[in-house]
């Protein structure tokens, strides 16, 4: 369990789609879902409330007008993803809910599970009528251990009040779901390797193509989405895709969550529109920076690149902007840095976890994370040599693109902007000077 | 003869059931065994190999991937402290070695008593709280020394 104090109420920036039942104890239980709106969205998708049912392919149009983009990392269109997954065949079909939440700087699926896990079920039992699926699972990450008994809760309820298992609610549709633990591995959030774990293995890549919507978990077709993502259908079904899609911006549609973590006065999980100004979100929402003045912001989760401060205030947080500036939305975990914080040391503490969380299967990302921590602790202690600056440049640069999945890329970008964008902060660590920032540690203790 | 409780040797065979192939539940198993065991001794690797009809050396395999998984005894209270950036930037490290000098002992090792281990671990989706660590499955947050203090003294005195 986690002790949590009274769940904040909304920022007026705030647009609650996702958060809207956060805070509220009841929402967990199915009564209390039902009060608040719970399964209405499943219900006109089934034809429940007395009209007709949605054909699969009007589900999948009305996501697809949402602009609904995943939550996850890679940002790729909900809709478009569900519509590759062949019609007809021998195969059952699957969908995964990936409940991984492991990238660090990201804590916001978490809060979903924990109070909303109705809404997760219902995405996923709506994405299940919309490909033809029959069975859908949740991987949840190991360490929610709590959500994990929240959510086989929920499960048991749902079955109890026939919102789950043969011929839901009498529509002649019927659908399973199973919560399933995970026990300690990042790389099992990247989707292939889910699958591998979820069959019983360990969670190494598997090479693409064919992909998942062809051949998924157990070689069947599989759709596999983000927590957030299959929490955001249901609002979308019951509320429009026009509705969602007007909240953000063309091709960035809705709102998001932002997990908003580091050195800034009022961290926590916010729910924002797509497009949202970064400035706003640290100063405003965030009440800004703390123990120094802004030094860089991580914009999407350890794996984006770097933002210094002069970039981040300038920038609009949806998909395309963050892009276009040479980053990533990624799981929308925003991470504030003072200009107290060494650049050196961070770097080497997102290679660690990186060379810790490298599953060992593509030479390039087990050699050059294990290469670049190595070489990254004798850097930051003040025994660097001119050359490594640009050697850290050469490896990182050698792991890109050239690994089965996006671990290596993930490993390899951070370290790359970092460099480029605070190359004086590695040159100050030259000739056996130790560390300039040493002498007392940044961290910004809790209040 | 079972090495497990004859609530979790059920528990198994019905997980074993509960999916299109028995093996898709060998990773909750051995975090369940854990549970029970404190850690996976080569019975239950092996019970739990016949039970899903997989070589001793398939689980092994599974086993060393998963940073969770453990061949060998923890302390009764596993303390896992959070050093990735979000909890960096708010004082994890320091509160890593707080732990330490409370305890007596470096990261991954047990109490004489066998009562506390730490380990540093990665995120666990706690940025927003942090500085956070876990406690088995329990997370406490928000942490500074003085509250670490009182969560061990909690622990302590429930034996």
């Amino acid at each position: 369990m986690a002790e949590r104090p009274a769940y904040p109420a909304a920022h007026p920036a705030e647009v609650r789609v996702v958060s809207q039942r956060f805070g509220d104890p009841r929402a967990a239980t199915l009564a209390g879902y039902l009060d608040t709106g719970g399964y209405q969205a499943l219900g006109k998708a089934l034809g429940l409330n007395g009209g007709e049912a949605m054909a699969p392919e009007a589900i999948i149009e009305e996501v697809k007008k949402s602009s609904l983009r995943g939550r996850g990392g890679a940002g790729f269109p909900t809709g478009l993803k569900w519509s590759f997954i062949p019609k007809g065949g021998d195969k059952p079909k699957y969908v995964l809910c990936n409940a991984d939440e492991s990238e660090p700087g990201t804590c916001k699926d978490r809060l979903i599970l924990e109070y909303d896990p109705f809404a997760i079920i219902e995405g996923i039992t709506i994405a299940g009528r919309a490909i033809g699926a029959q069975r859908g699972f949740i991987y949840i990450r190991g360490e929610y251990r709590y959500v994990l008994d929240i959510m086989q809760r929920a499960l048991a309820e749902a079955y109890a009040a026939g919102y789950l298992g043969a011929n839901i609610r009498g529509s002649g549709f019927s659908f399973d779901i199973l919560a399933h633990t995970g026990a300690g591995a990042y790389e099992c959030g990247e989707e292939s390797a889910l699958m591998e774990s979820l069959e019983g293995k360990r969670g190494i890549p598997r090479l693409k193509p064919p992909f998942p919507a062809i051949s998924g978990l157990y070689g069947c077709p599989t759709v596999i989405n983000n927590v957030e993502t299959l929490a955001s259908v249901p609002p979308i079904i019951l509320r429009g895709g026009d509705w969602f899609l007007n909240i953000g911006l063309p091709k960035n549609g809705g709102p998001r969550l932002f997990s908003l973590s580091g050195q800034v006065r009022n961290r926590g999980v916010y729910e924002l529109p797509l497009g949202f100004p970064l400035r706003r979100l640290i100063e405003e929402v965030g009440g800004g920076v703390l123990g120094g003045s802004l030094k860089a912001v991580v914009p999407g989760g350890s794996s984006t690149p770097i933002f210094t401060a002069e970039e981040a205030l300038g920038l609009n947080l949806d998909y395309d902007s963050v892009g276009k500036a040479g980053s990533f939305l990624g799981s929308g975990g925003v991470v504030v840095i003072n200009d107290r914080t060494c650049m050196v040391k961070f770097a080497l503490r997102v290679m660690q976890f990186y060379r810790h969380e490298s599953c060992g299967w593509c030479v390039p990302c087990r050699e050059g994370t294990n290469w670049l921590q190595l070489a990254l602790t004798r850097f930051h202690r003040g025994d660097g040599r001119p050359e490594d600056v640009d050697l850290f440049t050469d490896v990182a640069q050698n792991i890109l693109g050239r690994t089965l999945c996006p671990l290596g890329d993930a490993a390899a970008m951070p370290i790359l902007s970092i460099v480029r964008k605070f190359r004086s902060e590695f040159e100050d660590h030259l000739h056996g000077r130790p560390c300039p920032f040493a002498a007392e540690s940044s961290a910004v203790p809790v209040a | 003869m079972s090495v497990f409780s004859p609530a979790t040797r059920d528990r198994f065979e019905r997980l074993a059931a509960s999916y299109p192939q028995a093996r898709s539940a060998l990773v909750p198993m051995l975090l369940y065994a854990q549970d029970e065991l404190g850690y996976l001794p080569p019975e239950a690797i092996a019970e739990i190999a016949a039970l899903l009809g997989e070589t001793e050396l398939a689980v092994r395999e599974v086993i060393g991937y998963y940073s969770m998984l453990r061949t060998a005894p923890a302390g009764r209270y596993h303390v896992q402290v959070c050093t990735n950036i979000s909890c960096m930037l708010r004082g994890g490290e320091e509160i890593l070695g707080h732990c330490q000098r409370r305890l007596g002992i470096h990261n991954r090792q047990t109490t004489p008593d066998g009562m506390f281990s730490i380990e540093e671990v990665e995120c666990m989706g706690a940025c927003a709280w942090a500085p956070a660590l876990q406690v088995n499955y329990d997370f406490h947050q928000e942490l500074d020394p003085a509250k670490v203090d009182e969560i061990l003294e909690k622990y302590r005195r429930q034996g």
